[in-house]
């Protein structure tokens, strides 16, 4: 097949956007065989692969592009799933525009090749075709406790459970996913998607037990009472941050995961379910991170109108360039420079919000601009609803409770980076619970380096 | 799953079940709480360790019907099943070193009250429980607290039992009377604990309040249980139930534990009209 030199990506159809800003399903509808051809045919085949080096987990990506090329989509999904034991998550949620596609020698001149959505394609034609065949892998005899099913758990119990350990994975919710389930919205990431990958791993003999709170059921000393040899820690986000202005316990002041947990894990957005969510008129979000685009996608799809206030401007928005386009696209209002010093109530409830006017001044510690406000440039708007989305600090609840588990001054748990190695011996960690919020293929990429040396571990002994 | 063993109404509204979850029994102290499903699908609560059997791996729960879960909650009977039952969460309540302490309990905080009383009176702890209810049909577990409080009060506020009147009197009088409480554990409606506060703060008698907000996971992830105790955002779930009476700011947790109230009763009310058309 001759090369597609066109300088464009193949766009992805989505869900009109007047449309999908009153329904949950998802947004992008993904590529077509046609479509899935002639983006491979954009790819080069480099023979340096530098987009491979953009990958956190090292995706053979120009070989998994071949196979689409040859038209054998099911070994494009066994290469892929080589390296990554989530393809049809990462495919959707992965930020390839600063990982392997930033790398893409297509991307100098003109668009880089629609890596992800590729991924995305192969992933989705072998769930929909593919006869699941799981060969279950010779047992070595030796058992792994992983705590917490969210990226970093799974990836980690996939990868030893590939390797013939008997791994049991410990969600402390009713239902095995973490942030996948209970953090991304149904329209970015079909739950039925996550319970897919994770039917996989059951295939391959990882046994997930719910309703397990480790460091509170059972402690992570009594797990090696157990028999277990290891133990992975990728028990996640934890507490939300709030701003510490006036009125934030107002009813109708959310924090984006009380939020996000309400609608997506417990579906409140549906109305036969038991958990009540605020149908606000007018949600205020606050911040500009991916969560706060999906807690503002959601909040306009419960029907009210929708602000994020961020208090840089555009060009420093963390979130993902296409979250931010599709939000813009659904009628979704965004107020740069502006920062919120005070939630306004009335007999208990939001009323309005007082911002004040930033402007932007040398790069602070994280390498941008630092917003300074701007004296007597406060002004209300309106509003029965704000969502506080600025971040979140580890999960408190193990290290509380683990001697010898040591965290740093961010409550994150201290590891060797090279393997994930904590200062506890035999227990290894990795995904928000080191690193705070980041994203879900940072938290696949540590919990593969775990797997790798507490196998190295286990097997040395 | 996890199966119901026994199940035992104390009064019209509220109800005591056993549940089979050894892992949960093994670790479950006084003041500590579960969350549950009663079924798939279901909505997330959470309900305070009302007792545990360690070797029969059983956990006590005693709840009052007032939403649409708890309504459910109480449909189920002996061998059924709830989809999730986990725990224990928060912190157990602090006994340790207590040698005279007045346990406050009100309704169906008693419930929770009482294990509080008894893991007191087994370290040879002097306790004093008043218990306060509405009146004489809603009183519940007087025999219990008879056999674990050297001396015990109840009230009613209709008279129809017991002393006529709130729990803060018979409080007030003790601690006027020279009685010298280490502290004072009050369990209750958040109006009564703050009333209990105020007899006791103006007389420098540490208090303990057991918190009991909405909360949705439970582990120390969405932040829905934020209380502001002492001018700080404190989580309950991880940083509670248990709190410094003297610094919860009780006006700000009664409003947000309104804010889903008409929600609640709608649900209620479609949970009660389900299960009329099911007895039809």
């Amino acid at each position: 097949m001759a090369a597609n030199m066109s300088l464009k990506k193949n766009e992805m159809p989505v869900q009109d956007p007047v449309v999908r800003a009153s329904n949950f399903s998802e947004v992008a509808l993904g590529y077509s065989e046609e479509t899935a051809l002639d983006e491979a045919a954009r790819c080069l085949n480099c023979k340096n692969m530098p987009c491979v080096s953009g990958c956190p987990v090292n995706i053979h990506i120009p070989a998994f592009i071949e196979k689409i090329k040859e038209g054998d989509f099911e070994a494009a999904y066994q290469v892929i799933s080589e390296s990554s034991s989530l393809p049809a998550v990462c495919g959707r949620v992965c930020p390839q525009e600063t990982q392997c596609e930033a790398k893409c020698v297509r991307g100098i001149k003109g668009e880089p090749v629609g890596i992800g959505r590729l991924e995305r394609f192969v992933a989705d034609w072998h769930n929909e075709h593919a006869k699941e065949n799981v060969k279950r892998p010779e047992p070595n005899g030796h058992k792994v406790a992983v705590v917490g099913s969210g990226p970093s758990g799974l990836t980690c119990a996939g990868d030893l459970a590939k390797k013939g350990y008997q791994v049991s994975v410990f969600e402390a919710l009713h239902t095995a996913g973490g942030v996948l389930v209970y953090g991304i919205p149904e329209f970015r990431l079909p739950k039925k998607i996550v319970k897919k990958e994770v039917d996989g791993l059951k295939a391959l003999g990882v046994e997930i037990d719910t309703d397990v709170i480790i460091g509170k059921t059972i402690t992570v000393d009594e797990l090696f009472d157990m028999g277990y040899e290891a133990v992975f820690i990728g028990s996640g986000a934890g507490l939300p941050r709030f701003m510490g202005i006036e009125g934030e316990a107002l009813c109708g002041v959310y924090s984006a995961n009380e939020f996000l947990t309400r609608n997506n894990l417990m579906k409140s957005y549906n109305e036969h379910s038991d958990t009540p969510v605020m149908h606000a008129k007018k949600t205020i979000v606050v911040g500009g991170g991916n969560v706060a685009m999906d807690a503002a996608r959601t909040a306009k799809r419960l029907g009210a109108d929708v602000t994020v206030v961020y208090r840089r401007t555009e060009h420093e928005l963390p979130a993902r360039r296409e979250e931010v386009e599709h939000a813009m696209e659904e009628g979704i209002e965004f107020r740069f420079l502006t920062n919120p010093t005070k939630i306004n109530g009335e007999d208990g409830w939001v009323k309005s919000i007082t911002c004040q006017r930033m402007e932007l001044s040398e790069p602070d510690e994280s390498g941008r601009a630092r917003p300074v406000a701007v004296e007597g440039s406060e002004y209300d708007i309106d509003a029965d609803c704000v969502i506080m989305s600025i971040g979140t600090s580890p999960n408190p609840l193990i290290k509380s409770i683990t001697a010898g588990l040591e965290v740093n001054k961010r409550g994150g748990i201290i590891v060797n980076e090279d393997t994930g190695a904590t200062t506890k011996k035999g227990v290894y960690a990795g995904g928000d619970a080191v690193t705070g919020a980041a994203t879900v293929i940072l938290a696949m990429g540590a919990g593969k380096t775990a797997a790798k040396a507490i196998d190295e571990y286990i097997s040395s002994k | 799953m996890f199966k119901i063993v026994s199940k035992r109404e104390l009064n019209p509204t509220v109800t005591m079940m056993d549940i089979e979850a050894p892992l949960v029994a093994r670790k479950a102290e006084a003041g500590q709480f579960i969350i549950l499903r009663t079924d798939e699908d279901g909505e997330r609560i959470p309900l305070t360790v009302a007792g545990y059997d360690r070797e029969k791996g059983t956990v006590k729960i005693i709840f009052q019907i007032v939403g649409a879960t708890t309504e459910k909650l109480n449909h189920k009977q002996v061998g059924d099943c709830l989809a999730d039952f986990a725990g224990p969460l928060g912190r157990p309540t602090e006994t340790e070193g207590l040698k005279k302490v007045c346990v406050v309990g009100g309704g169906v905080g008693c419930a929770i009250a009482l294990p509080v009383a008894q893991k007191l009176h087994e370290q040879g702890c002097e306790v004093h429980s008043i218990i306060g209810f509405r009146s004489k049909d809603l009183v519940i577990l007087e025999d219990e607290f008879a056999a674990c409080s050297d001396k015990l009060t109840v009230m009613t506020d209709d008279g129809s039992h017991g002393t006529k009147g709130v729990v803060t009197v018979p409080l007030k009088e003790a601690i006027d009377a020279g009685e010298n409480y280490d502290e004072v554990i009050t369990i209750g409606p958040l109006i009564m604990m703050k009333f209990v506060v105020g007899v006791t703060k103006p007389a420098n008698v540490k208090t303990v309040v057991s918190m009991n907000p909405i909360m949705i996971d439970g582990t120390g992830m969405c932040g829905g249980c934020r209380l502001t105790v002492g001018g700080k955002v404190k989580f309950a779930c991880v940083d509670g139930p248990d709190f410094d009476g003297f610094e919860v700011d009780f006006d700000e947790a009664m409003k947000r534990g309104a804010m889903y109230r008409d929600f609640e009763r709608h649900a209620y009310d479609e949970a009660c009209n389900l299960f009329k058309k099911e007895v039809q």
